[in-house]
């Protein structure tokens, strides 16, 4: 495997040959859907983008952990968490059954 | 939220892009992070979260009810671990840790 890191210089690349905006609006592009995604689950909205995934928020309430080293019981504060699931479309394409474009 | 109206809301933020440029540009960034885990790479936006490719390696199961073993094969899982900032702007700006797994920022 390659194994490279893709960060939003790569995202902003890219929307940039594809779409054909400078490549500083390509940048702030890529920051404006990300922030709609985050905004929108801050909201407690869920985010599904077909054929990728989907973006749940949920409530987790509190339960009772323990420090692993000293063994002391502490409180987990409720919280909430994303939780993403990958599109079966998605799953498919990281396992090979579907060729890349 | 779906991606339509995911594109819907920021064509009227966006009045001077046409809608077709925003599907356009939504589409790349899904399509370029989908690449990117079948490539077996790493996405990492920092704030938001990163995704990962976890690997499964091919095991011997048991059927729990037969107690017959079958070969499962290996697979790969795409991952998501949510951002420092992002986990802490759900929880009004308090953050509580890593809930259970992965590691990110």
């Amino acid at each position: 495997m390659s194994e490279r890191t893709i960060t939003r210089a790569d995202l902003a690349e890219a929307v940039y040959a594809q779409v054909g905006l400078s490549r500083n609006e390509s940048a702030s592009l890529v920051e404006v859907v990300l922030d709609e995604v985050a905004d929108t689950l801050i909201k407690g909205d869920n985010v599904k983008i077909s054929s990728f995934g989907s973006f749940s928020i949920r409530q987790k309430g509190e339960r009772v952990g323990r420090n692993p080293k000293t063994g002391v019981e502490v409180p987990i504060l409720p919280r909430r968490v994303l939780v993403f699931r990958a599109s079966h479309v998605l799953k498919d394409l990281i396992n090979g059954k579907i060729s890349t474009e | 939220m779906t991606k339509s109206e995911l594109i819907q809301r920021l064509a009227e933020k966006n009045p001077h892009l046409y809608m077709r440029d925003v599907e356009k540009i939504i589409d790349t960034i899904f399509d370029e992070i989908s690449q990117a885990l079948a490539r077996g790479d790493r996405v990492e936006l920092r704030g938001f979260g990163a995704f990962s490719v976890k690997v499964r390696e091919p095991r011997v199961g048991r059927n729990p009810r037969t107690g017959e073993s079958v070969q499962v094969d290996g697979k790969r899982l795409p991952f998501f671990k949510t951002g420092k900032a992002l986990r802490e702007r759900l929880n009004g700006g308090v953050d509580h840790g890593e809930d259970d797994e992965g590691d990110e920022d």
